[in-house]
C-alpha cells in the first residue's frame, strides 16, 4: 500500500488507495466527478422513495473512482484503510447502480421501483437467472423482493429492460435454493 | 489426541472430556439482529421448515438441524450467520455499547467483529484489524452480507498497531480473540492435532502476549478487554494473560456467561499465575456440547 502523494498535492483528484468522504453538495466537491452525499441521498430518494433522513446518522466515501461506501463509524478524511462500512452505490457511469448488500440492508425504506416476486421467481432471481416479467414502472435497476416471515424483504438489485428482469444478484451471493 | 493427555491432571472427568472432543460437532449459527430480530428469524426458520433449537445461555444462537446452514432463505438474507456457539461467547462477555469505540485486533474472517457491531445496534465504530490480507477478503465478504455499517477494516500487525490514522487515541473495548494452537476446535476440525508441537506452542504464545500488551495500551483507562483462544493450553491462556498483568495497567474481572465453565487455573508445570485469573473461564467440549474456549475479562486500570 503506498500512498504516491500527500494530501496537499492530490485535492484536485480522487486517489485510489484512500477513501475520500463525499462533500455536501455538489458546489463543494474539489474532485471531477465525484458525486456529493446530497446526490446520493436525492438518488436514494427520487429513484426509490428512501426518506433521505434514513441516512442521518452515516456519511458516505468514495474509493477509486465511482464506487461509494456508507458509514456509520468516526474517522477522518481522507483515511487509508481496507474497508469503511459497506460498499452501496456505484457512480461515475450513466446510470448509478445500488449494491445487492446495501439493498438488502435498507431496501425496506424503499416504496417506489420495488418488484415483488413469488417464491419461485425468487428463487430464480437468487440464483442469478433472468426472467420475463411484466412491470409498469420505470426501466432501470429495481429493488427485488418477497414475502418472508410476514413482510416484503429485500433480494437484491435487478435491472429491467424490454420485458425482461435480470439479476444482479453477484456471482459469490448466488444460491440455490 | 495425544497432545490432550497433558491436561488430565487439571480437566473434570478427563474421560467425558476425551470422549467429547471425538464426537464431531453440530451445526450452529447467530442470528444476525442487524438484519432482523430473533422473532421474525426464527418465523422465517420455521417456513423454512428447518428445525433449530436455542441455545439456553443467548437466545441468539441457535443449533439448526441441517447440515448446510448457508441454503437457507435466513442465511441468504444474511439474518443468520454460521458461528460455532463459543465463538459467539466472547463478544457477549466484552459487552460493547452502542456508539463505543471498539478494537478487535485479529478480526478475521469477521463472525465476532459483526457479533460486536450488532450487540451495538451498529451504531458506533468497531475497527476490525487483522494482518493477513487474504483472510481481510473474507471479513469484509461476510461484513457486507450482514449489513455492518459500522466497521473499519484495518491490516496491521496488532503488536504494534498505530491508531494515527483515526481522530481518537484510544478505545473503550478491545478483544484479543488471539491466533492460537486450535486445540479447542478438534471436533470440527479433526486434524487440528496434527501439527501440534511444544515449540508452536511457545512460539504462538509469544504473539499472543505482544498482542495482549499492545490492546492494553491502545484501551481507555476504565475500559474492557476480552482475551480469548480457542485453546486448552494455559501457555496460550493463562500464562499470557500473567503476563500482562505484570507489565501492564489492567486486572482480571469476573466472567458473567449463563455457560457452563471451569475456573482459570493458577499453576501449571510448575509455573504459577496471578491468583485472580481464577475468574477466567476454561469452557471445555463435554460441560456444554461445543467446541473449547478460553475467555479472561480484564480492566484497564491506568
Amino acid at each position: 500500500m503506498s500512498e504516491e502523494s500527500t494530501p496537499a498535492e492530490d485535492g484536485d483528484r480522487n486517489v485510489g488507495q484512500r477513501f475520500d468522504r463525499l462533500p455536501a453538495t455538489d458546489a463543494e466537491r474539489t474532485v471531477d466527478g465525484r458525486a456529493s452525499r446530497g446526490a446520493v441521498v436525492e438518488y436514494f430518494a427520487d429513484r426509490f422513495g428512501i426518506a433521505p433522513e434514513t441516512f442521518d446518522d452515516y456519511t458516505f466515501w468514495e474509493k477509486g473512482a465511482g464506487k461509494i461506501w456508507i458509514y456509520a463509524g468516526e474517522a477522518p478524511t481522507p483515511i487509508e484503510i481496507e474497508a469503511i462500512g459497506m460498499t452501496c452505490l456505484r457512480t461515475r457511469q450513466e446510470h448509478w447502480k445500488p449494491t445487492t448488500d446495501f439493498v438488502q440492508r435498507f431496501g425496506h425504506h424503499a416504496t417506489d421501483c420495488v418488484i415483488e416476486l413469488d417464491r419461485d421467481a425468487a428463487r430464480r432471481f437468487v440464483a442469478g437467472e433472468d426472467q420475463a416479467r411484466d412491470w409498469d414502472g420505470d426501466w432501470g435497476y429495481l429493488i427485488a423482493g418477497h414475502e418472508l416471515a410476514g413482510e416484503l424483504e429485500p433480494l437484491g438489485v435487478g435491472l429491467f429492460v424490454h420485458g425482461e428482469l435480470r439479476s444482479m444478484v453477484p456471482k459469490g451471493r448466488q444460491r440455490e435454493l | 489426541m495425544e497432545p490432550l493427555e497433558r491436561y488430565r491432571p487439571i480437566v473434570d472427568d478427563f474421560e467425558a472430556f476425551l470422549d467429547a472432543c471425538k464426537r464431531p460437532l453440530g451445526t450452529a449459527v447467530r442470528v444476525n439482529t442487524i438484519k432482523s430480530p430473533v422473532d421474525r428469524t426464527l418465523d422465517a426458520l420455521e417456513k423454512d421448515g428447518v428445525d433449530y433449537e436455542q441455545a439456553d445461555w443467548n437466545p441468539h444462537v441457535l443449533r439448526l438441524d441441517t447440515d448446510s446452514p448457508g441454503s437457507t432463505w435466513t442465511s441468504f438474507h444474511g439474518f443468520t450467520h454460521g458461528q460455532e456457539e463459543v465463538s459467539a461467547v466472547p463478544p457477549v462477555v466484552l459487552d460493547p455499547q452502542p456508539g463505543e469505540r471498539v478494537w478487535d485486533c485479529c478480526a478475521a474472517p469477521g463472525g465476532k467483529a459483526i457479533q460486536l457491531a450488532a450487540l451495538m445496534d451498529d451504531r458506533g465504530t468497531v475497527v476490525a484489524n487483522d494482518n493477513n490480507l487474504g483472510r481481510i477478503s473474507a471479513l469484509r465478504f461476510n461484513a457486507e452480507r450482514l449489513g455492518a455499517t459500522s466497521l473499519a477494516v484495518t491490516n496491521e500487525d496488532a503488536r504494534n498497531y498505530s491508531l494515527s490514522r483515526f481522530e481518537f487515541d484510544a478505545f473503550d473495548r478491545t478483544l484479543v480473540d488471539a491466533p492460537c494452537s486450535c486445540e479447542g476446535t478438534i471436533r470440527k476440525n479433526p486434524d487440528a492435532l496434527d501439527n501440534w508441537s511444544p515449540d508452536h506452542v511457545a512460539s504462538v504464545a509469544g504473539i499472543q502476549k505482544g498482542i495482549l500488551r499492545r490492546a492494553v495500551q491502545a484501551t481507555r483507562e476504565g475500559g474492557t478487554i476480552v482475551y480469548s483462544t480457542c485453546t486448552f493450553a494455559p501457555e496460550e491462556n493463562e500464562a499470557v494473560v500473567d503476563h500482562a498483568l505484570d507489565r501492564e495497567a489492567c486486572r482480571v474481572v469476573d466472567v458473567d456467561i449463563g455457560l457452563d465453565y471451569s475456573p482459570g487455573i493458577t499453576e501449571w508445570e510448575g509455573n504459577e499465575y496471578d491468583t485472580s485469573l481464577e475468574r477466567a473461564a476454561r469452557i471445555y467440549p463435554h460441560q456444554n456440547d461445543t467446541g473449547g474456549f478460553f475467555v479472561a475479562k480484564l480492566e484497564v486500570t491506568g
